[in-house]
């Protein structure tokens, strides 16, 4: 069981995309003596002239978190809900511990439970009553419905407003509440859509201490995720989609590797410099972005060999142009640059042009886009 | 029929091996006691929602009573004369024929809760529960079968209070629950039809464009045999709710009781059989 370290990551909001991408799926060794906890096998799922996923390939052994990862619109809900049997794929084959989630879905949902990206639990009844009634209807002998739903309100802190109706909870509680109520039987395999979207950090933190127990308990876990850090924080491995495609499977150690992106970081004394800065470099052959980072202001694109080299040169021109600068150093890519450039999408600042989206080696067939 | 789970024992279920927590105990039930315990669970849940929505409980019982005041006072003098012997008011004759009516429409509501439900979060988690295929279905038109019977007792309180009389106690029962049979069928349809009409406005629409021709073509407010157009008497006379009206107007007051008795049961049993394995079927692959 990996342990993972509770701390808080700040995200940098915008970054740029420059390092080239592998689309190729990581390779995974599967044992075939281990009936794996989540097999697909070439799922494709339209909704109308929409590909929602596009020939999906997974395979999870039990134990461990796996962090689906993509933008709006990649396909990470559909691909849960076609495993927690909501959905019938259009084409292909899901099966839960073995079990086909068209052929034999009650089956399959009893090895698995959701929570979905939206609350699913019932405004009008009481926290408590939520959960009583979930027990009742897993066929929870009346005490110990009873008794699991204190055990729960107790462990997710909802004791106060146990007797409230939930449509008076604030997000966090909703979420928590969720949460709880698809934990009421111990599930071998929980799917988390978007667990913490919307939390604050210390809610999160709470949440992201409940899936470790989890975890730690020896349930396999499927969470989606739009945050890099929180994969990264909670999976040992991280299945990147978009447009209803596989785009990369592995750690995010090797995710990062294989974006391979090392960039020299300038913050200048004064940031409104940025643009003589970037001049300046570029006119001694460098090929410098401005960014709008706490700890950057511009970064210079390099790699592993070519690193210190790199460095000098930013420095040696930027001196000799008495540019003031207040850091300069090394950085190896975020998570975040990987997957803006894995899934090609543009920072949001609108002045940066893109010209890493070509020849990326993205799959031709795309989904359609919202 | 209530066993601990024992831990040991390898299941292919929920709490595989690795979580067999023995403080959890389980009922082991077979398919149709899960299928009933979860209906009532669902039930008790739709009831609960009814008597927190204070103004879904005020509207469907005032529309109710004042229909029983209208009846009874405004279109007493026209018709009396037009009345079958054996009943000396309006009233005394539209009485069990506004039950039937008002049932009707009660039952519009289970279209209108379950297209509401589908749209909610919640039904994602009862479908993704192994709990029994048909227990939400069952759950909704439990509740509003309950709801509906309220509604008609009240009625019939309003009604003995402005001069409505049953003809017996037994009668009285009798009636009410004859009109909660064929009450219980018809929601079964409703249940379909919400399956097949997405969203609540429309599944409400739909539902009133077919319970308007349905109540009024019949002898619930006029008897059958006083439609003048043969093809509307021909409905009328082979409705299940002139059937019900027939049967309820007979336990209640006076009038023919077996045959429209034997009618009624007839098409309820008719509408379940058909209704009950189609819509459930359909809600399990509702997307
Ligand atoms: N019921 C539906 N009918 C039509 N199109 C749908 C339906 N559900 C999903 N889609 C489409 O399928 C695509 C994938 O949607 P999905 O909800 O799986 O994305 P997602 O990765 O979960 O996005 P988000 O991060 O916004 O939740 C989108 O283009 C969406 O519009
Ligand atoms: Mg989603």
């Amino acid at each position: 069981m990996p342990i993972v370290h509770p701390e808080v990551v700040v995200t940098r909001p915008d970054t740029v995309l420059r390092v080239t991408a592998h689309p190729a799926p990581i390779r995974r060794s599967v044992r075939p003596d281990v009936v794996p906890a989540i097999e697909v096998e070439g799922v494709t799922k339209r909704f109308g002239d929409t590909l929602a996923l596009d020939d999906v390939d997974l395979v999870v052994p039990p134990g461990g978190v796996v962090g689906l990862l993509g933008p709006n619109g990649a396909g990470k809900t559909t691909l849960v809900r076609v495993l927690a049997t909501l959905l019938a794929p259009t084409a292909g084959h899901a099966r839960i511990f073995g079990h086909d989630v068209v052929e034999e879905p009650q089956v399959a949902r009893r090895n698995l439970s959701l929570t979905g990206q939206y609350a699913a639990i019932d405004g009008l009844l009481t926290g408590r009553e939520n959960l009583r009634m979930f027990g009742d209807l897993l066929q929870l002998t009346p005490s110990s419905a009873r008794r699991r739903a204190d055990d729960l309100l107790e462990r997710f802190d909802l004791v106060d407003a146990a007797d409230r109706r939930a449509s008076t909870y604030s997000g966090g509680m909703r979420r928590r509440l969720d949460l709880a109520s698809s934990l009421i039987l111990p599930p071998r395999l929980a799917f988390l859509d978007e667990p913490t979207t919307g939390l604050d950090p210390r809610t999160r933190n709470q949440m992201w201490e409940v899936i470790r127990e989890l975890v730690a308990d020896g349930t396999t876990l499927l969470l989606t995720t739009q945050y890099l850090e929180e994969a990264d924080q909670l999976a040992n491995r991280i299945v990147v989609i978009d447009h209803g495609r596989i785009i990369a499977d592995g750690t995010g150690d090797e995710l990062k590797d294989r974006a391979g992106g090392i960039t020299v970081e300038v913050l200048l004394a004064d940031s409104d410099g940025a643009a003589d800065a970037c001049r300046v470099l570029a006119a001694a052959g460098l090929d410098p972005r401005g960014v709008t980072a706490p700890t950057a202001d511009l970064e210079v694109p390099t790699d592993s060999t070519q690193g210190l080299g790199t460095v000098q040169r930013v420095a040696g021109a930027l001196q000799a142009a008495e540019i003031g600068v207040t850091d300069l150093g090394l950085r190896r890519a975020t998570l975040d640059e990987v997957f803006l450039q894995l899934t090609d999408r543009l920072p949001t600042d609108g002045d940066e042009p893109d010209p890493a989206s070509s020849g990326n080696g993205r799959p031709a067939t795309n989904g359609h886009r919202r | 029929m209530t066993t601990t789970t024992d831990p040991t024992t390898p299941r292919d279920g929920r709490t595989g091996d690795a979580h067999g927590d023995p403080a959890i105990q389980q009922h082991q039930r077979g398919g149709l006691a899960t299928a009933l315990t979860d209906g009532w669970t669902l039930g008790k849940r739709n009831l609960k929602h009814f008597t927190r929505l204070p103004r879904l409980l005020i509207f469907s019982t005032i529309q109710p009573v004042m229909f029983v005041l209208l009846f009874g006072y405004i279109f007493d003098g026209a018709v009396r004369g037009a009345l079958p012997d054996g009943f000396p008011s309006y009233l005394a004759f539209v009485m069990p024929g506004i039950f039937v009516q008002s049932t009707v429409f009660r039952m519009t509501q289970t279209a209108v809760g379950l297209a509401d439900d589908l749209d909610k979060g919640v039904v994602d988690r009862f479908r993704s529960m192994p709990m029994s295929r048909s227990g939400v279905l069952i759950g909704r038109t439990i509740a509003d079968l309950v709801r509906s019977m309220a509604v008609i007792v009240l009625m019939a309180i309003v009604g003995v209070l402005v001069g409505f009389r049953f003809a017996s106690f037994v009668g009285a029962v009798g009636s009410i629950a004859i009109v909660g049979v064929l009450g219980y069928a018809l929601s079964w349809v409703f249940v379909w039809l919400a399956l097949h009409v997405p969203g609540a406005e429309s599944a409400q629409s739909a539902a009133f464009v077919f319970a308007f021709p349905l109540s009024f073509v019949s002898s619930v407010f006029v008897p059958a045999t006083s439609i003048s157009i043969a093809w509307l008497a021909f409905i009328a006379r082979n409705s299940p709710i002139t059937a019900a009206a027939d049967a309820a107007r007979g336990l209640a007051v006076s009038g023919p009781v077996l045959a429209p008795t034997l009618k009624t049961f007839g098409w309820s049993v008719a509408l379940l059989v058909v209704f009950i394995p189609w819509s459930t079927h359909r809600f399990r692959h509702v997307e």
